[in-house]
Order: C-alpha cells, then sequence, then structure tokens
C-alpha cells in the first residue's frame, strides 16, 4: 500500500523553520570575522549610548590653555585645536555618527521600500515612471548625488542625513523591486490572488517577509557606507557643523594641523575606520549566513 | 579479476569531510569492466554512481574528498598515480560525459575549440590538425554541416546537438573506456532515442567500453550487457541485464522494477498497480543499523536489522547483497 | 550585434533627460529668485536681469525648460558667479586632471585587484587567501581622505619621499592615485575572487579537467573568461565610486580637478559651476557604463547574436 512519503513543511519557502534558524544562528557564530564585527558594532553601541557615562563633561567646550597637547596619560588621545579632548569627541561623535546612520537607514527603508514594493508588484506606468527616476538617481555615484542634495538643501545634521539617506533610496528600491518581481511568479502569490486576497494583506503578508532578508543585509552594509558619507561631506565642511562633534569633520578640521599635531586626524579616522568595519564585517557574514545568491 | 577486465575496481571507499563529520558516499564497492561491454550503473539519486566515475578519473577535489582503494585501469592502480599522469590519461585512455550539456559546456569558447584542445593536448600536431579532426568528430556524431558548427558557441546548439557535441569531445582521442553520467536524462524523449542509437554504434565503431551511469531502467535495457545496482553507496546486485529483469533477486532492484510503468499494462486485466518503494532514502549521515535498506524492505528478516548482510553469488555471473539468498 | 549597441545607446536619452529635468528642478527648489541665485551674491540689480532675461525665467516653466535643454545642447552652462569665467572653460580646464587621477587609480587598482583576486580564489581558506580577503574588507572600511592623510603623514612628512600634494611632476600623482586605488581595489579584489570561484564550481571546469588539460589552462582559458564579465561590471561600477572619491581625494592633496572645483563651488553657492560639474560628471558615469556594455558584446559571445 502506499505510504506516506515524508513532505517538506509547506507554505513560505523563506521563512525559516525553526531548526534552520538555529543552524543559520550556529553558523553564524562560528564565523570569527564576523564575530568580530559584531563585538565591533556591540563597543560602538555602548559607546553612543553611555556616551555621558564615559566621559562627563561637554566635548565641546574650548580651552585653549591645553590647545593642540600630544597624547598623554591625563588625555589619552591628545586635544584638538581648541584645546577639546579628542578622546571625548570621539566618544560623542559616535552618538552623531549613529544617528545618522539609523536616519539614513531609515530614509532609505521608508521610502525605498514602500517604492520598491508598488513599482514591482504593479508594473506597468507606475513602475515605468519609478524605474526611471531610479536610473536617473542611479546615474550619479552615490556620493556625488548626496553631495548635489546638500548643494541644494544646505549644510548641517539634518540635511545630512535627508541628502545620504535619499542618495540610499534608489538602492532599496531596487532591490525590493527584484525581490517583488521574482515572489510575484511564485505560486503561492497565484492561489492567493485567485482566492481574492486584497493586494495590500499579499504584500504585507507574502512579499514583504521575501524582501526581509536582502533587506537585512543590505542595511547592514549600509550603515557602514552611511557612516562613510556623512563623514566624507563632513570632511569636506559640507556635513555636521561646528562645535557638534562628527568624525569626518573633526578629520577636516584637524587637516590644517596635520604637520605638528597629526594624532588630531588620525584618531577620529581609525574611529570611523573601526565602525565601518564592524557593519562590513557583520554584513557579509549575514549574507554568507542568510543567502549566499543575494549578494549587491 | 578476469584477463578480459578493462577497468577493475575494489574497495573503493570515497568519503567527505564536511563540517558534520566524515560522510562515506561510496562504502566499499567492487566492480569490473571487461573490455566491449557497457556496464550499467543503476540508483537513485544520492547512491553514489556519479562519486563512483568521478572517483576514477579523480575530479574530485582533494580537501574535502578521501579516496581509498584500488582501481586497476590496464595494471596501473589510478589512485596511485601522480597528478599528472592521471591528466595523461583523463579525455584519452578514459573519458566522461556528463548529465547537463549546457553547463558542461563552456559558453565562451567555440565547440571547435573545446573538442580540438584535447586532441592537441593528447594527440600533439598543429591547431589546424586539431580543427580539422574536431570536425571530423562533429561529423560522426551526426552533426549537420560541423564545419560551420565548429565555429559556433554552444548556446547555439540545441540540447540534443550538445549533447553529441560532448560525445564527439568525449571520444575524439578513442578512449578505451567511456564514463557516461546519466547521458539522456536532460533530453527530450525523442531526442534521447537518438543519443542511445548514437552511442551504441559509436561504441561499436571505436570499440569503447561505457560505463552507463543512469536511473532509468529502460536505458539499460535498450544498451548494457551488465548492471550493477547501488544504495547508499554499496553494490546491492549485480547480474547480466536479462537475468536482472526476468528475475531480481534484491528486494531492491524488485522495488525498482515494479515501479516502472509501460503500455499496455492495464489496472482491470490484472496487471499490478504501480508499487512504490516504501520510505525515503536514509540520509548519510544517519545510516540504519544492519543491512541499510532493512526498513523499507518487503521480505526484512530479523537479522538484517542486526547484521550487514554478506555478498552472495546464487550463480555464475550474479552477486547478491542480501540476507535472503544466503 | 549593432541591433544591441544601438538599443544601448538609445536607452541613456531618458537617463538624460533625466538627469537634465533634476539640474533644471534643482536650482528652482532653491529659496530665493532663481537669478538671483545664479548670478551670485556680488552681482548688480542690472546683471541679474540680465540674466533672468538671458534664461527667459520670466516666461512660463515649458519655456524655460526648452531654452535650458537648448543652451545644454550648445554646451552653454552660463558663468561662474566667482569668477565671471564661462562655466565650460572652468570644467574643461580641471576635467582631464580628473580623468587622469580616475584612470591612473583605476589601472592601479585593476593590476593589484584581478591577480589578487584569482590567486585567492584558485587557493581559498589559505594564508594567502585571508591575507588578500582582509586587506580588501580593510581598503572598504577605510575613509579614502584619511587614508590620504595617513599617507600624507607617513610619505611625506616622516619620509620626506612624496610631495603632499598639488601637481608638478610625476611624483605628485603617486599618492593621490593610491589612496582613490586603495577604496577600488579592494571591490575588485573581492569581485574577482568571488566570480571566480563561481566560474571553478561550473560544471564546464570539471569537464574541462576530464580531458586532462593542466590546471593553468583550466584557471585561465576556461575559468577567467567567463568570470571576467562579472569583473568588467563591477570594474565599471567602482568607476563611479572613484568619482565620489576623486571628490575627497583631490581636497586632500589639493589636486586642481573637477572634485576640488565642485566642492569650492557648493562652498561658495556658485551654483553655475555646481549645475555644470555634476552633469559633467553624470555624463562621464554615463559614458563609461555605456563603454563596459558594449565592451560585454566583445566578451559575451551569448550578447552577441541575441
Amino acid at each position: 500500500m502506499t505510504e506516506t512519503i515524508q513532505t517538506q513543511a509547506l507554505g513560505n519557502p523563506y521563512r525559516p523553520a525553526d531548526n534552520q534558524l538555529r543552524r543559520s544562528w550556529a553558523k553564524l557564530r562560528r564565523n570569527k570575522a564576523a564575530l568580530f564585527g559584531g563585538i565591533l558594532i556591540l563597543i560602538y553601541l555602548i559607546t553612543a549610548l553611555l556616551a555621558p557615562v564615559i566621559f562627563p563633561g561637554s566635548p565641546s567646550a574650548p580651552n585653549l590653555m591645553r590647545s593642540l597637547e600630544r597624547p598623554s596619560i591625563e588625555q589619552p588621545l591628545g586635544t584638538d585645536e581648541l584645546g577639546r579632548s579628542i578622546l571625548g569627541r570621539i566618544v560623542y561623535g559616535s552618538r552623531v555618527s549613529l544617528l545618522i546612520a539609523i536616519g539614513v537607514v531609515a530614509v532609505g527603508l521608508l521610502v525605498g521600500i514602500p517604492l520598491g514594493l508598488i513599482s514591482g508588484y504593479y508594473g506597468g506606468k507606475v513602475d515605468f515612471g519609478i524605474q526611471r527616476v531610479t536610473d536617473t538617481m542611479l546615474a550619479f555615484p552615490g556620493f556625488l548625488l548626496a553631495l548635489a542634495l546638500v548643494a541644494v538643501l544646505g549644510v548641517g545634521l539634518k540635511n545630512t542625513i535627508i541628502s545620504v539617506g535619499i542618495s540610499m533610496v534608489p538602492i532599496y528600491i531596487r532591490l525590493v523591486r527584484g525581490c517583488t518581481l521574482s515572489v510575484r511568479e511564485q505560486t503561492y502569490v497565484e492561489a492567493a490572488k485567485a482566492v481574492g486576497t486584497r493586494d495590500r494583506i499579499i504584500l504585507f503578508r507574502h512579499i514583504l517577509p521575501n524582501v526581509m532578508t536582502p533587506i537585512t543585509i543590505q542595511t547592514s552594509l549600509g550603515m557602514g557606507t552611511a557612516i562613510l558619507f556623512a563623514a566624507g561631506l563632513g570632511f569636506l565642511g559640507l556635513g555636521v557643523q561646528p562645535p557638534t562633534p562628527e568624525w569626518g569633520a573633526m578629520l577636516g578640521s584637524g587637516r590644517a594641523y596635520l604637520f605638528n599635531s597629526p594624532h588630531v586626524a588620525t584618531f577620529p579616522g581609525i574611529a570611523i575606520f573601526l565602525a565601518v568595519l564592524g557593519f562590513n564585517l557583520s554584513g557579509d557574514g549575514l549574507r554568507d549566513v542568510l543567502d549566499p545568491r543575494f549578494r549587491i | 579479476m578476469s584477463q578480459d577486465s578493462l577497468l577493475s575496481i575494489r574497495h573503493l571507499r570515497t568519503r567527505f569531510r564536511i563540517y558534520e563529520g566524515l560522510v562515506t558516499a561510496v562504502d566499499g564497492i567492487k566492480l569490473d569492466v571487461y573490455r566491449g561491454e557497457t556496464l550499467g550503473v543503476v540508483g537513485e539519486s544520492g547512491c553514489g554512481k556519479s562519486v563512483t566515475a568521478l572517483s576514477i578519473l579523480r575530479l574530485l577535489p582533494s580537501p574535502p574528498a578521501e579516496i581509498q582503494g584500488t582501481i586497476l585501469f590496464d595494471g596501473m592502480n589510478l589512485l596511485d598515480l601522480n597528478l599528472d599522469e592521471i591528466r595523461r590519461i583523463r579525455g584519452n585512455a578514459i573519458s566522461m560525459i556528463f548529465q547537463e550539456p549546457m553547463t558542461s559546456l563552456n559558453p565562451v569558447l567555440t565547440i571547435g575549440e573545446q573538442i580540438s584542445e584535447a586532441i592537441k593536448l593528447h594527440q600533439g600536431g598543429t591547431r589546424q590538425e586539431a580543427w580539422r579532426k574536431a570536425v571530423g568528430m562533429l561529423q560522426m556524431v551526426q552533426i549537420p554541416s560541423p564545419d560551420i558548427r565548429a565555429k559556433e558557441y554552444p548556446h547555439k546548439l540545441s540540447g540534443g546537438m550538445r549533447q553529441r557535441a560532448m560525445i564527439a569531445m568525449a571520444l575524439s582521442c578513442r578512449p578505451r573506456l567511456l564514463l557516461a553520467d546519466e547521458p539522456t536524462t536532460a533530453l527530450d524523449v525523442t531526442i534521447q532515442a537518438q543519443i542511445v542509437d548514437l552511442m551504441i554504434k559509436l561504441k561499436e565503431e571505436i570499440g569503447t567500453s561505457i560505463v552507463l551511469i543512469t536511473h532509468n531502467l529502460g536505458l539499460i535495457a535498450e544498451m548494457a550487457q551488465r548492471v550493477i545496482v547501488m544504495y547508499t553507496g554499496k553494490v546491492v546486485e549485480e547480474a547480466k541485464v536479462e537475468e536482472l529483469f526476468e528475475k531480481p533477486l534484491h528486494p531492491y532492484t524488485q522495488g525498482l522494477l515494479g515501479s516502472i510503468p509501460w503500455i499496455g499494462r492495464k489496472l482491470e486485466t490484472g496487471g499490478r498497480q504501480l508499487q512504490e518503494i516504501p520510505g525515503i532514502v536514509p540520509s548519510l549521515l544517519e545510516m540504519p543499523e544492519g543491512c541499510r535498506f532493512h526498513p523499507r524492505c518487503s521480505r526484512v528478516m530479523n537479522i538484517c536489522s542486526k547484521e550487514e548482510p554478506p555478498l552472495v553469488q546464487p550463480e555464475e555471473s550474479r552477486r547478491v547483497l542480501c540476507w535472503l539468498w544466503k | 550585434m549593432l541591433q544591441y549597441i544601438v538599443k544601448r545607446l538609445l536607452s541613456t536619452i531618458p537617463v538624460l533627460l533625466g538627469i537634465s529635468l533634476l539640474l533644471f528642478f534643482m536650482l528652482r527648489m532653491l529659496p530665493g529668485d532663481p537669478a538671483q541665485v545664479l548670478a551670485g551674491q556680488m552681482a548688480t540689480p542690472e546683471e541679474v536681469e540680465i540674466i533672468r532675461h538671458q534664461l527667459g525665467l520670466d516666461r512660463p516653466i515649458f519655456v524655460q525648460y526648452g531654452i535650458f535643454l537648448g543652451r545644454l545642447a550648445l554646451f552653454d552652462l552660463g558663468r561662474s558667479a566667482r569668477t565671471q569665467n564661462p562655466v565650460i572653460k572652468e570644467i574643461w580646464a580641471r576635467l582631464p586632471n580628473t580623468v587622469l587621477l580616475a584612470v591612473a587609480a583605476i589601472t592601479l587598482a585593476c593590476l593589484f585587484g584581478i591577480p589578487a583576486g584569482i590567486i585567492s580564489a584558485v587557493r581559498p581558506y589559505t594564508w594567502i587567501d585571508y591575507l588578500f580577503t582582509s586587506m580588501a574588507l580593510f581598503g572598504i572600511s577605510m575613509p579614502v581622505f584619511w587614508l590620504g592623510l595617513m599617507l600624507v603623514v607617513l610619505f611625506s612628512l616622516i619620509l620626506h619621499w612624496l610631495p603632499a600634494g598639488g601637481t608638478g611632476s610625476w611624483k605628485h600623482i603617486i599618492l593621490p592615485s593610491f589612496t582613490l586605488a586603495a577604496f577600488v581595489v579592494a571591490f575588485i579584489t573581492r569581485m574577482t575572487r568571488a566570480s571566480m570561484i563561481e566560474a571553478l564550481s561550473q560544471d564546464y571546469t570539471t569537464t574541462a579537467r576530464s580531458k586532462g588539460l593542466e590546471e593553468k589552462v583550466v584557471i585561465v582559458k576556461h575559468a577567467l573568461k567567463n568570470a571576467l564579465i562579472p569583473i568588467v561590471t563591477a570594474v565599471g561600477l567602482q568607476f563611479g565610486l572613484l568619482l565620489g572619491g576623486a571628490v575627497l581625494t583631490e581636497t586632500v592633496f589639493a589636486w586642481p580637478g573637477l572634485g576640488r572645483l565642485i566642492v569650492d563651488s557648493i562652498l561658495a553657492r556658485d551654483y553655475p559651476v555646481i549645475q555644470g560639474a555634476i552633469l559633467i560628471f553624470g555624463l562621464l558615469y554615463i559614458l563609461v557604463n555605456l563603454v563596459v556594455d558594449i565592451m560585454y558584446v566583445f566578451i559575451d559571445p551569448r550578447i552577441r547574436y541575441d
């Protein structure tokens, strides 16, 4: 007599089953590089959140008596041209860059996901229109686009977030749209439509979860890019304005003192490097675990 | 080992070192290929038949793969040779054709180039000579306008033509042994028939022995003289083709044959209903105790779950790995 | 093949139009009177009126756009609000420097990156693979302007081997191009490695080996030829990153290129120059992508016939 053949769990193929989730986590833990990246991110987050605890006092208060001091026991990373502790400014700077990174990614997601979903799901003229705009935006290298937007919007923290955020939107739109297109063709979506499910529900319950994987990977990598872009703008003097401590801006102003006091420019750069490295390592690790197919 | 034996495999064990441990894909098999014959190798996916072929030519990357045993060809143990020596044999004395002609042919090189590079490598000569021989091979596999086709890229050819090109490539240096891994599986049924005819004809012309790996028993019936049946890395039955089809000895073979549909077989007139073999092939990491087939066997006995069965030879040309025939 | 090229050329038109629209509206999104903005802070009211009339800023918006497009076609980008020189002249003076820097950087990056990627792919998970991969990872994570500054500290300040900035001799281009290359080489290495690993795991590689070919031949003739296709794409994309990085690198090394021009113009609110520079950057990038797409035809036989 025919036996029951063991069948695979039916349903949404991208939602990992319970044990697969556990296996992914184990695989991630084994990846030492990703682990290291995770630690870096953790340090970064803790520094940002506990900044006033680690370094009480104002980081931006000038103290011209102690200008441009070399690193010492008292000032482990030295002081800048206004006598402010570089260590303190780096610690508080982590808050600023974290804020920017989160803001940028938020803009990218909030604008990119809906537009990508609509573009991919409905197709037709809407898709065409959105795609032409995306193409145009992608005709510019990311940093230049952010630069152009800053030229229009002006400088400052808020405008930095908006400019860099908008420059990331086309990437998210493309990503989400591509994913939506492939999921849309799946049989279970057809089935849902045939039963009369409303579009909104299909989008939320079927398409969106599948899009989450590549988005998570892209976001993790995107945080690193956001920090780099914002620092770049800061370096040029077009980002966060003084006296707010921002790592890129610190590098920019430290440039003038490069020959006598190189420490002013060196340490903020190391901070940027470590933060971005952390996000890149974890992003890579995440991608290896979640799905090697979704390579940007 | 008979004197006519072209290829003699003894105690071949191929294992892969993966994160979860050491996985055994081929577990101590013994097989012979005699001159001028076609040996069929039958089994479900994952039973180790492809791995066996790849082990013969040592095409498995060696950090994960660990191969032990003896593979005698022409008196040499292929597993003892160094890489240069094995390369002289590949494509030359022993050739292989693969299942998917589209992915097995290099998309950025012309057909002619892919055939003639093997010719030039093993037979020397100038590029023009090699090219001419390549075109000759294309003609032999009955590809029309071979001189034009040779200059084309694989994506321009149909599935059947690509497989012919692969056959041309493999036979270009007149190998004495051809390993054919599912040569017709990826093709349309009508094309399959053509390829089968072609292979039979070429075998007679060139005199190659063939190891025909497939899960398609019909193909075995058409082409092979002897056949071995593999399950989870072991050879469970070995026989002449007619003997196997007429009277399969191992319950697994019986199950395989019982699950073939054929035209004319009607349920109402007393024909048998299609019988599946219950259960699924066990994972290589969790083999059953005793006989590996016993959880799915319709004639299982007590001893089957406790001890591995011995290799029995009930008749001269037949071997079975089963307690039933002891 | 010709069909493909023509199609590709035609597809750039919507993007070009899009860019022109972007620039057109960019100006009008700024606070204040566009004519005033274009003329600059220093202009007299008469000069502002001249500009207003020239650009048709008192006419309906469609006419304005038409005039704008017309001027663009003639490469008339207006005059710099700072120097009163034609924008096109300002750009033309700087463009070759940026192109030189970009070409030097991408050449360096390919020279180092592609072989490194191939070696990594052929010997994965060995110490040399880890070395190259780590270097690549560091390169991507480093801010390019910081790297530039550090290199200046090392090679100019401490070792006195190379100049810290400006142009003049071949020595002046070394540090900027290495800095710019460092960021891109990382991507190219990673991309090459991934692409080669992919190619080496394909069926046709096994087939090639089964014919008895030497491993060298298998790697170069069979695998690399296939791997080049995504690598070339990556290099083309990297050019965009390069252009963005050029802005920062030129600033660090006082390199008189388009990137510095754009930064100085933004700081000085010289909008005609900003507009023009952005346009040229965009055109450059589109041009490079076009060239890459056309190169495909020569690398991938499958495209030739479709």
